[in-house]
């Protein structure tokens, strides 16, 4: 089933009154009049400068249409990018990027990228978005922003010769030349001391880059210090991680953390346990993506739809000539789930030869 | 009329006749079968004036036979005091392989699809069916065919019967055996020029056309039967793109009859499928239409705004723009990118497209270039 924008409204209500009241009846269930939100999540668009004012048209073209589509109904509330705007993480390129989003008319907050700090350490995105790590409370959830795609001190401050080179190391997938993502100390503990004046009932949700959760090291799908960042979450009742990074649909639960990969509207990445190397740790919950048409550019990009129903998160994902897909957190199982294809009688067989 | 003429001669032998060489055999409906006489009678309806408001618009209008069924060369198509539409007549001849009609795949079949231009203004501009049926019931050659085909009597005819006819008729409207066909399924090395054979490479690779004009191993239908927004029409408008889709919508849930809506205006027009599914994915989004006699189908695209077959092409290299560096609009398809096709490779895709026209239609063939000339014999 292909979904609209009002296709996704109406499921929205299914998913949270088994499908028989009217939406405003579910609020009135609930007794939280304006807790419930839906915010728009674009990631990963990696705007790439050639020369001059030439830009790879390719993701120009996934930014773009992300944006126009952001702008039909129904309104965000506001819009997560979720990082990677840039490739190199050049001004030319978060400029470029930067004027794409401008576009929309939403209060837009940034999650930093490896391509968009490892250049500068994330002195010019500063200027454009403001800081690398920060909080903020919206109708009653608390959202924490991390920069998750630190490293240790060595790589970044002494092994490479220049800024530029430093970016290239980490800006490829399977380099082995780069470094594992983390959080780092100094920002674990002002997440300690900012948390510690949340009550625990107060639903959570972090946006990060990284996936806050160890999935495959080789292409740092991989956040080194995930345990910790967990630990620190863990107290909370109602707690959900959306992550971009990975260019594809994920999903885990660990305790009481329910974690969503968001989409990208540059490229697709194929699953990590399609490379057999070392061990991949793919959330057995997560039902793949079919594979991309490579004839089609858009095909296995997209952004999507995140919607706050108390305190958890669905997802709605907007997929390109694809099927659009919702993964949301199922009360009765206690985790996200795929609400069509979850079941493996229902789902469309991927194609698995070339 | 003479590629109609040539089938119903044929008569009982219509039904085991062998399809054209390039065409799989045409699909039936189980619960329309074709006989001489209903296609016959669909004949007479499709050319029947009378049912349009001011007496002079039949189906034949702007599906003309000599004009491959199209209305050819306008833009876009006029129907009843000179009214004009927002689309071009897509082709009749094929049309029985369609899996979806109109331009926005908004009807279902051929029956349905016969329904609907009676009742739209700009077009024939009937208030309701029943004027159909009026003129039907007082005439008496009507009356006796309907008995015969449907073996029902005057005032038992209803709406259904008369488009079964016409869409029993509509499915007589078949070309293949183009040169093209005898070359590709035929396998006569002379059948098409050198030229033409390039440009099937071209189309195969650089082009990237096939992957939308898809061909099969024994025919080729030359369309996916899908939508996609290839910037025709909605990049200009891409501004309004927001406002345009909110308000239409929200007309539809008021109740706005999305044919008549399409027709009437433009704006409207160019948001192509999504006006039918309101899914984001096809906003500006058309069908992929056939390739087969588009040489002498000219002007092209949904809303007729393209002349030749070469600017389209070029539309095409320069990524779904016309001219080169026009912005594109966000939603464009995701097939649709700068080809960097060479003059000498965009020529031969236009010999090719020109290597695909019916021998019924040969005679309306106005090669574009002079080296699109000569098929090699």
């Amino acid at each position: 089933m292909r979904m609209n924008r009002r296709g996704f409204l109406r499921q929205t209500g299914a998913v949270a009154a088994a499908g028989v009241l009217p939406v405003s009846m579910v609020r009135l269930a609930f007794g939280q009049e304006g807790q419930d939100f839906t915010f728009a999540y674009i990631s990963d668009s990696h705007i790439q400068h050639i020369r001059g004012n030439e830009f790879v048209r390719n993701w120009d073209q996934g930014l773009k249409r992300a944006v126009a589509e952001a702008l039909l109904e129904p309104k965000p509330d506001f819009v997560v990018f979720g990082g990677d705007l840039a490739q190199l993480g050049t001004k030319a390129e978060l400029d470029h990027g930067a004027e794409m989003l401008s576009a929309l008319r939403y209060p837009l907050y940034a999650v930093m990228g490896e391509h968009d700090y490892y250049l500068d350490l994330g002195e010019y995105w500063s200027e454009l978005f403001g800081d690398h790590y920060y909080s903020f409370d919206h109708k009653g959830v608390h959202f924490v922003v991390l920069n998750s795609v630190l490293t240790y001190d060595e790589w970044t401050y002494h092994r490479w010769e220049t800024p530029e080179r430093r970016m290239l190391e980490m800006a490829g997938l399977d380099n082995p030349n780069g470094s594992p993502f983390m959080v780092g100390e100094r920002q674990r503990e002002w997440l300690r001391r900012d948390l510690a004046r949340i009550p625990r009932t107060t639903p959570i949700v972090v946006l990060s880059h990284s996936p806050l959760q160890k999935i495959y090291k080789g292409w740092n799908f991989w956040t080194e210090d995930a345990e910790e960042v967990q630990a620190i979450l863990a107290p909370f009742e109602k707690v959900t991680v959306l992550y971009g990074h990975v260019h594809q649909i994920q999903y885990n639960q660990i305790g009481s953390i329910s974690f969503h990969s968001v989409m990208a509207t540059a490229w697709p990445w194929p699953y990590p346990e399609t490379y057999a190397h070392s061990g991949a740790y793919v959330p057995v919950m997560t039902v793949p993506m079919n594979r991309a048409d490579p004839f089609n550019e858009r095909d296995a990009t997209g952004w999507q739809f995140i919607d706050v129903h108390t305190g958890r998160v669905a997802a709605h994902y907007t997929l390109y000539d694809n099927k659009n897909r919702t993964v949301a957190y199922n009360a009765a199982t206690g985790r996200p789930e795929d609400t069509e294809y979850q079941n493996p009688a229902r789902r469309i067989p991927p194609q698995a030869h070339y | 009329m003479r590629l109609a003429l040539l089938l119903l001669s044929l008569g009982a032998a219509l039904r085991v006749a062998a399809q054209p060489l390039g065409l799989p055999p045409v699909p039936i409906p189980e619960d329309n079968p074709q006989t001489p006489e209903k296609i016959a009678l669909g004949e007479r309806l499709f050319n029947d004036v009378r049912f349009s408001s001011n007496g002079q618009v039949a189906c034949a209008n702007c599906h003309s036979p000599s004009s491959v069924f199209t209305d050819s060369p306008l833009k876009v198509s006029v129907g009843v005091d000179g009214l004009t539409g927002t689309r071009n007549a897509p082709t009749v001849v094929n049309a029985a392989y369609n899996l979806t009609q109109f331009w926005d795949g908004r009807s279902p079949t051929l029956e349905d699809q016969a329904l609907h231009p009676f009742v739209n203004p700009v077009e024939m501009a009937l208030p309701s069916h029943d004027p159909i049926l009026e003129v039907i019931r007082a005439d008496r050659d009507y009356v006796r065919d309907f008995r015969r085909v449907f073996g029902v009597r005057a005032e038992d005819i209803r709406i259904e019967h008369v488009t079964q006819a016409i869409a029993a008729f509509e499915r007589t409207l078949i070309a293949g055996d183009s040169p093209f066909d005898r070359w590709y399924f035929g396998g006569d090395e002379n059948a098409i020029s050198e030229a033409a054979k390039r440009g099937f490479e071209v189309f195969l690779t650089d082009g990237r056309c096939v992957s939308c004009h898809t061909i099969e191993h024994d025919h080729a239908l030359f369309t996916d039967h899908r939508f996609h927004n290839i910037g025709v029409g909605v990049n200009a408008m891409q501004d309004r793109i927001e406002e345009l889709a909110k308000a239409f919508l929200v007309a539809k849930q008021r109740g706005v009859d999305v044919d008549v809506a399409v027709l009437s205006d433009a704006d409207t027009s160019h948001l192509g499928r999504f006006a039918v599914t309101g899914d984001l994915s096809e906003i500006g989004a058309f069908k992929t239409p056939t390739l087969r006699n588009i040489a002498v189908t000219a002007p092209y695209m949904h809303d007729g705004s393209i002349a030749t077959l070469r600017e389209v092409v070029e539309h095409y290299n320069n990524g779904g723009v016309l001219p080169a560096g026009a912005p594109v609009n966000p939603f464009l398809s995701g097939g649709i990118r700068p080809l960097n096709l060479t003059e000498q490779q965009i020529d031969d895709l236009v010999a090719f497209m020109e290597s695909l026209t019916s021998p019924e239609f040969q005679q309306l063939a106005q090669p574009e270039r002079v080296s699109a000339l000569g098929a090699g014999r």
